[in-house]
């Protein structure tokens, strides 16, 4: 019994959070990883590409709440993603089309094109910050939770609770079945080889007859319905604010460089790492810790190795270790 | 001799510009302007002597300003003795302890022979001596911040001029960015970029969290001065009538005597740093970095180490950009962790080294004042802009809202006079010669 | 510093925000020309080519290659002569300043690779001439790439040209052998079906007997009626299976003729095969 609870304290409060924003990050960290493998550059603009999107969903969403369209338990967010995905994908093909493709007739050096993301990020920032300004905003609705702590406990009669948000459901769900689509797309489409082979070798995917131009469009669509759908998911299991979204570039970053940048395995893989560190690290394992030992071994303090606001840096500090023994990532050579 | 003639114009189109703040605005404004553009010129040469001369992408910079801001209050304000002792000792020895670990860990890992074994008494002397450090650590922070939490709360400084902080923060940042630099560039592949960005947001949550050190969110404010108070000034007879014999009303008089003050000393500290990176790039030494950077492999086969030459670069700009944050905070007059954001702190200082021109100190300053001044006098121009396009419209949600929004008009500016000077412009207004 | 800004990187090597891994070279990628009537000459020549690359000197100088229907023509020469170049050039690999590419009645100067491909050509590059990171049969599907009819039985003719890759097809193309991989180089370019193969030195960097193997393979891609332009270091070996030789110096023709013609010409014997 004591074990049961311990484990259901555990997932209620560590695997439960870690896994729904592992598969934010995951989600975040393919769309850097699919630029850095074909566009060749680490894009500084995705964490407000993200929140664009995001941005375009929320507006969607009331204005279908404002109307009276609504998905029934499910959060009206998910009726109104398409829409956010479609603004999001033409802000980034008139981006790409205005500013990116320039510097590609120029074969410009990518780290050249780091500094243009980075005046793409102020653009993008601000436009976001224009539209619907720089505070938080609260765009889910529906049912709240799949599985509350209170029925949790009557059903089991254990006395922790575990609870699980919708959006959290919402969250795996969505980003297995993105994830799913993408990795078919990547390997058993003809359009989705030939992004990989333009990644692999550029000059011969040239000779092979494919269309640089169609191989970077393609990826932008990809890429901004990746960030959109990570964008609203994580909007609507925290909350939308556009300088949270600009600060999840660096969790996003380690996510994608720890898994090995370029690669789509390694984002997610690095993505769970990345959230799960970030948990149990500043998780207070008190209560944990107390069902499993013995009553006299029980801790006083919180068991809490360091405050929540330590976040970015576990996330940093598990890069590091990571880049000191395996400075290529853990996929190291296995691109798109 | 053009060249000469034409940089001198944009550097006069600046000035200027700074000067008409002051006809039409206030000369209050216009200093201000002026002020914090020279201490972002500070930050603009230390960014261009790791970018322009050396090609390292230091996305950190705020992390390194606010060491500098840090060391400002470490060194000039009063120690707080009721806190050092209940607190002192123990906060030393969890230190003390907490460098021996590091110092054990790194030692096994460079004594002992790669293995599991290894990895194993690596692990375990860090978790031990992570657990020993926090067991010692927490109830000295405990104490201390129980010290009058509304006024102090935490450790103080050593109670010295505050200039002195200027070149100690340098050294805080230097320290730091050499030890990022040994493990970043150290690494088979060079993974700078990210370190510096990560390595930044660890210093805002140190600041931010260690109520102790820095007393976090709750901020240090009244940091002493190098120069008079305005109010002493107001209440000195002397200075009182010298004001009101150039017509001017004292109290205005001092608060721009004192702004005077502040420009002077950093413009002294900007033009030594100025002449010294002018002179590092003409020397031996800036002629190999910059033979390092056009080709790493042919240097590297004359027997030149890089990655050492890049560690130093990596520092000294970084010392640069600590020394400025310590400028920035005595002006300020208060160490604000909460107000350090990577946009403003970071790749503001970027855009200002590329539209000034990467690899040219004298861009790197333009580029800081013009894009300073910028930074501050879009929002009043957003405003005006957005009050004459909405005066034709009924006043409603869709108004105001475009009226409130006029503050984020800045970002966007920045964004387009970056992507702007990138096109079209690519080696920026004054390019490396 | 280069001449253009764009490509200033300043000698930055961060891999946590640059990607230096198969970016390409290849200029004229974004040529928008047409192809446009050319009637009679050979099946494929590069007249009078005089370019190089980017805003760089030249490098080919009113240089001529041509090759005609069943024929293999091979471009000989000494280090820096601009072999490559040149197929690049006839590719539209890099900027021709002056002088055509006519292929098959047709000028195509001004189209860009990729539609060079679809006229039918198909080009074997030097080095990085195979998809590492994909499989052997991804590499061959890649190079069918532009066919939208059933290319299963191209495959299998390449299969059957090259056994050990059908052995090898769900293989990563990166970890096959050197000769190995030459052979994937080569099939990826059959799967076209091209009218013309050009090979940048398919035998470079390969042992004596996967080149002789090479070669044979090389006399049986002819001999199915596929025209040949390759450029060879193995001079002499070349030109004795070489219908048409080219001996390039310093960007321009030097010494044209048969093969045997040019083995038996004591000046190109001194120079370039050793006496």
């Amino acid at each position: 019994m004591e074990l049961l609870n311990a484990i259901v304290a555990l997932s209620n409060f560590v695997l439960v959070p870690a896994i729904s924003y592992g598969s934010q990050l995951a989600l975040g960290a393919l769309g850097v990883t699919l630029i850095y493998g074909i566009l060749r550059f680490s894009n500084f603009a995705h964490g407000d590409t993200m929140a664009f999107g995001a941005m375009v969903t929320i507006l969607v969403t009331w204005w279908m709440q404002s109307v009276g369209i609504g998905f029934g338990p499910l959060p009206t967010a998910l009726l109104a993603l398409p829409f956010g995905i479609l603004g999001c994908i033409a802000l980034v093909l008139l981006t790409d089309r205005m500013v990116y493709r320039f510097y590609r007739e120029q074969k410009a050096k990518p780290v050249i094109l780091v500094i243009v993301s980075m005046g793409v990020m102020f653009i993008m920032n601000g436009l976001v910050r224009f539209i619907i300004g720089p505070d938080d905003q609260n765009f889910a609705d529906g049912t709240r939770f799949i599985v509350s702590a209170r029925d949790f406990k009557e059903m089991t009669g254990l006395d922790e609770g575990l609870a699980i948000k919708t959006t959290q459901g919402i969250t795996v769900v969505t980003a297995f079945v993105v994830v799913m689509l993408l990795f078919w797309f990547l390997n058993r489409t003809r359009t989705g080889k030939s992004m990989r082979a333009y990644s692999d070798n550029e000059d011969l995917a040239l000779l092979s007859g494919i269309n640089p131009e169609r191989v970077v469009v393609y990826t932008w669509l990809i890429v901004a319905t990746l960030a959109t759908v990570a964008g609203v998911l994580y909007g609507l299991d925290k909350s939308f604010k556009p300088f949270t979204y600009f600060q999840l570039l660096l969790p996003i970053f380690a996510s994608a460089i720890v898994g090995g940048l370029g690669s789509p395995l390694g984002a997610i893989a690095g993505g769970f790492i990345i959230a799960f560190s970030e948990v149990t690290i500043t998780y207070a394992w008190k209560k944990v810790i107390t069902y499993v030992v013995p009553e006299r071994f029980e801790p006083d303090s919180l068991v809490q190795l360091l405050g929540t606001d330590y976040k970015l840096a576990v996330s940093f500090v598990i890069l590091i270790i990571v880049l000191l023994f395996r400075p290529t990532g853990i996929f190291k050579g296995k691109a798109l | 001799m053009s060249e000469t003639v034409r940089n001198t114009a944009l550097f006069a189109t600046v000035g200027l510009l700074i000067v008409l703040t002051g006809f039409l605005q206030s000369w209050n404004s216009a200093l201000l302007i002026l002020n914090m553009g020279l201490v972002s010129a500070i930050m603009a040469l230390g960014v261009n002597l790791q970018w322009g001369f050396a090609g390292l992408f230091n996305i950190g910079v705020m992390g390194f300003v606010a060491l500098g801001g840090l060391a400002a209050v470490l060194v000039s304000m009063p120690p707080t003795t009721e806190a050092w002792a209940v607190g002192g000792a123990g906060i030393l020895t969890a230190m003390a302890l907490g460098a021996a670990t590091i110092v054990a860990a790194v030692l096994l890992m460079k004594r002992m022979k790669p293995g599991k074994l290894r990895g194993l008494a690596v692990l375990a002397v860090i978790v031990i001596g992570f657990f020993v450090y926090r067991a010692i650590l927490d109830p000295a922070v405990e104490q201390i911040e129980k010290v009058s939490p509304a006024a102090t709360g935490y450790l103080g400084g050593l109670g010295l001029p505050v200039i002195l902080a200027w070149p100690i923060g340098g050294a805080l940042a230097a320290g730091a960015a050499w030890l990022i630099g040994k493990t970043a560039l150290g690494l088979r592949s060079d993974y700078l970029a990210i370190a510096t960005l990560g390595i930044a947001e660890i210093i805002i949550a140190v600041l931010k969290n260690e109520d102790w050190l820095t007393r976090g969110v709750k901020n240090v404010v009244g940091i002493p001065r190098p120069v008079p108070y305005e109010i002493d000034l107001q209440n000195d007879p002397a200075f009182v009538e010298r004001a009101t014999g150039i017509g001017m009303d004292p109290v205005t008089a001092s608060t721009i005597y004192v702004k005077l003050e502040y420009a002077a000393l950093f413009l002294a500290v900007l033009l030594m740093l100025l002449w010294m990176a002018q002179m590092a790039l003409k020397s031996p030494w800036g002629r190999m970095m910059r033979a390092i950077r056009d080709n790493e492999t042919a240097a590297e086969a004359m027997g030149k180490d890089v990655t050492a030459r890049h560690l130093q670069v990596f520092v000294l700009g970084s010392a640069i950009c600590g020394i400025a944050g310590a400028m920035m905070t005595t002006l300020d007059g208060q160490l604000t962790p909460g107000t350090y954001q990577p946009l403003r702190f970071t790749f503001l200082i970027w855009v200002m080294v590329i539209v000034g021109g990467s690899g040219n100190n004298f861009g790197a300053v333009l580029g800081a004042m013009l894009i300073w001044f910028l930074w501050v006098q879009v929002e009043p121009i957003g405003i005006f802009v957005l009050e004459v396009i909405t005066s034709g419209m009924s006043d409603g949600a869709l108004k105001s809202h475009l009226l409130d929004s006029a503050a984020h008009m800045r970002l966007l500016t920045m964004g387009v006079v970056l992507l702007l000077v990138l096109r079209f412009s690519p080696r920026g207004l004054i390019p490396e010669r | 510093m280069s001449g253009n800004p764009y490509q200033d990187d300043r000698g930055n090597k961060d891999r946590s925000i640059a990607n230096p891994k198969g970016s390409g070279t290849a200029e004229g990628a974004r040529r928008r020309g047409m192809a446009t009537p050319a009637p009679g000459g050979p099946f494929l020549i590069g007249e009078n080519m005089t370019g190089g690359y980017g805003k760089g000197p030249d490098i080919l100088h009113s240089c001529t290659i041509s090759v005609d229907q069943g024929e293999i023509a091979v471009i000989v020469g000494p280090n820096g002569a601009g072999k490559s170049t040149a197929m690049k050039a006839v590719f539209g690999m890099l900027d021709v300043r002056s002088g055509h590419v006519r292929l098959d009645g047709e000028d195509i100067t001004s189209l860009s690779p990729q539609a060079r491909v679809v006229k039918g050509m198909g080009f074997v590059p030097q080095t990085n001439n195979i998809f590492t990171s994909m499989t052997v049969e991804e590499n061959l599907e890649m190079g069918a790439f532009i066919r939208t009819d059933d290319f299963s039985g191209t495959m299998a003719q390449v299969y059957d040209l090259f056994p050990i890759l059908k052995e090898k097809r769900t293989q990563a193309a990166g970890e096959l052998s050197g000769g190995q991989r030459q052979q994937v180089a080569v099939g990826r370019a059959l799967m076209t079906r091209p009218k013309v193969l050009m090979l940048d030195e398919p035998t470079a960097g390969v042992s004596p007997i996967v080149m002789d193997e090479l070669f044979d393979r090389i006399i049986e891609v002819a001999r199915t009626g596929i025209p040949i332009l390759m450029v060879e270091q193995n001079a002499r070996q070349a030109l004795e299976i070489a219908d048409k030789g080219y001996v390039l110096v310093q960007g321009a023709n030097a010494y044209t003729g048969t093969g045997k013609e040019l083995l038996a010409d004591p000046e190109v014997r001194k120079s370039f095969l050793g006496g």
